[in-house]
């Protein structure tokens, strides 16, 4: 394993402390492990909090920011915050509207998450949780933990930030990150395994001419292996299985994400987008809006995800709305 | 079940996660994400300062606090799960005494704890699979010394989580797998085998 780390135990320690001096805009509880706007005395909105196992950077802390999260909670790598944590975070930027949780569908994030806003409530403070699963990978049943929540995160959290930024109430803000959810499709193709620091090496073995169909972000396997081929072969895949389940038609508009898991340079992405805008073109179907790049990561993982929310335009206005965060920026 | 050997289990407990994590881990990286080990490494390690500065006045104040400092420092499913599987038997257990009986209760409840939690049943290839026959068997043996009971209940774990090996996952991370998580002992269902090995060490 070769890192840029100082020891495998102190990874998200030592993180945070340079999260922290680079973006001296924003609060850093190195203690509670919290990412949050700092208060702003008089102003009532509904919070948006969310958090999930580090090494997704830029998710979650690089989404705080003024239009997006207020609070984000990163727990060890690939490992969801604790109750604690999500509490600590719901408490420091909770003004009095209400806190929404913003929660990927991984076992782990969806029980702290749940217990952390039974504490929550406990101490008065009102908590919706929008549920984020939109990996198409997983077949959604009654014999699995249901589908992963991954790139559409970014999209539900730039939306649902936006619209508590109009000063909209709790239960609305919630039902906007159902509707966006819902509107969300993903699928994902890695050409190597991540790496955990703590563990030293990688996830799972890929030989060199093939790739692991059907990811997740956490270092787990996908459903399937294939040979490499053209990125062209393996961009029209992606979109042919993102559509097979997303009921897209000729004429929708759609926000696109081409998202790197962390390991595959802008070259090959953008080489992706390519391919994915002409397929998807072909369909009919016009990308609206876009983001190419490295957004919902997963380590030091080469491979892509693909992200398709069918826009409105009320959901395109929310995009367009301003953001000022680490990682996403426009005015 | 008194105080001392409550204080016993759980040190026993996390002297062998810290000893066998480097396994769990790679149990957890061939269907899961490959931290079961160091979680349950890093919350055990903070359970025991906790207990250091306990004064418990019964068995349950010992493995409620164990359960209270899992759930605030693991993370991941295996935090709640655990911790919440602490509590409920805590809870169960209000005397400076267990009787066996009551003990295999406590396991019931603890079990039933963990049901409600993550939703999972046994064949699911969760540690549900090792702790449900573990908590059968201690109850049958009740009415023997708890060193016997739990001996049972220890042999009982570790059939039960070998016996994961050929399931396919339903619940968990290790559940997208699909077909590919069938030959792999599950994680979760090994480390309650270690936790039932080490209460019948210390009972002995």
């Amino acid at each position: 394993m070769k890192k840029l780390i100082n020891s495998p135990e102190t990874v998200l320690a030592d993180a945070l402390a340079g999260f922290a001096a680079a973006h001296p805009e924003l609060t850093v509880d190195a203690e509670q492990r919290v990412i949050s706007r700092p208060a702003r005395p008089g102003v009532t909105k509904v919070a948006v909090v969310s958090g999930g196992g580090s090494g997704h950077e830029p998710l979650h802390g690089g989404f705080v920011g003024p239009g997006m999260l207020d609070a984000a909670c990163p727990g060890e790598v690939f490992t969801s915050p604790v109750p604690d944590q999500v509490l600590a975070a719901a408490q420091a930027v909770h003004s009095g509207a209400g806190v929404l949780l913003v929660v990927k569908n991984y076992t782990g994030d969806v029980l702290n998450f749940r217990l952390a806003a039974e504490l929550a409530e406990e101490e008065g403070i009102e908590t919706r949780t929008v549920l984020v699963d939109d990996d198409v990978a997983v077949e959604d049943s009654t014999y699995t933990a249901g589908r992963r929540g991954t790139g559409a995160t970014v999209v539900v959290e730039k939306a649902v930030g936006a619209l508590a930024e109009r000063g909209a109430k709790l239960a609305e803000v919630a039902a906007l990150g159902e509707r966006v959810n819902a509107a969300s499709r993903s699928f994902a193709i890695a050409l190597t395994a991540a790496t955990v620091p703590a563990a030293g090496r990688p996830g799972f073995d890929l030989p060199e001419d093939e790739i692991e169909v059907g990811v997740g972000i956490h270092g787990e396997p996908g459903r399937r292996r294939e040979r490499l081929r053209p990125a062209r072969e393996l961009a029209a895949e992606v979109v042919e299985t993102v559509l097979a389940d997303h009921h897209l038609t000729a004429g929708d508009q759609v926000i696109a994400l081409v998202n790197g898991l962390g390991g595959t340079p802008l070259l090959e992405l953008y080489l992706v987008y390519g391919e994915v805008a002409a397929r998807l073109a072909e369909r009919g179907i016009t990308i609206a809006r876009n983001l190419v790049g490295n957004y919902v990561t997963s380590l030091d993982m080469a491979g892509f995800s693909l992200t398709l929310t069918k826009a409105d335009p009320e959901l395109l206005d929310l995009w367009d709305a301003p953001v000022a965060t680490p990682a996403l920026r426009w005015s | 079940m008194d105080i001392p050997l409550a204080l016993a289990w759980i040190r026993a407990t996390a002297a062998a996660v810290e000893r066998e994590q480097a396994r769990l881990t790679e149990l957890d990286s061939a269907i899961g994400d490959g931290d079961h080990g160091s979680n349950l490494a890093r919350g055990f390690a903070a359970v025991l300062p906790a207990l250091d500065a306990l004064a418990p006045a019964s068995v349950g104040a010992v493995l409620t606090k164990t359960g209270t400092t899992l759930i605030s420092r693991v993370g991941g499913a295996s935090g709640p799960l655990y911790g919440s599987a602490f509590r409920a038997m805590g809870k169960a257990l209000p005397g400076e005494h267990a009787t066996p009986a009551e003990f295999a209760a406590a396991l019931t409840e603890a079990l039933e704890a963990v049901r409600g939690l993550g939703g999972a049943t046994e064949g699911d290839k969760t540690l549900i699979d090792a702790w449900s026959p573990a908590a059968t068997a201690f109850a049958a043996h009740q009415a023997d010394p708890f060193a016997t009971a739990a001996k049972a209940a220890a042999e009982a774990a570790a059939h039960g989580a070998e016996a994961t090996t050929p399931l396919q996952a339903r619940k968990g991370r290790a559940s997208y797998l699909g077909p590919r998580s069938i030959g792999h002992q599950d994680p979760g269902a090994t480390s309650t085998a270690l936790l039932f090995r080490c209460l019948a060490e210390a009972a002995t």
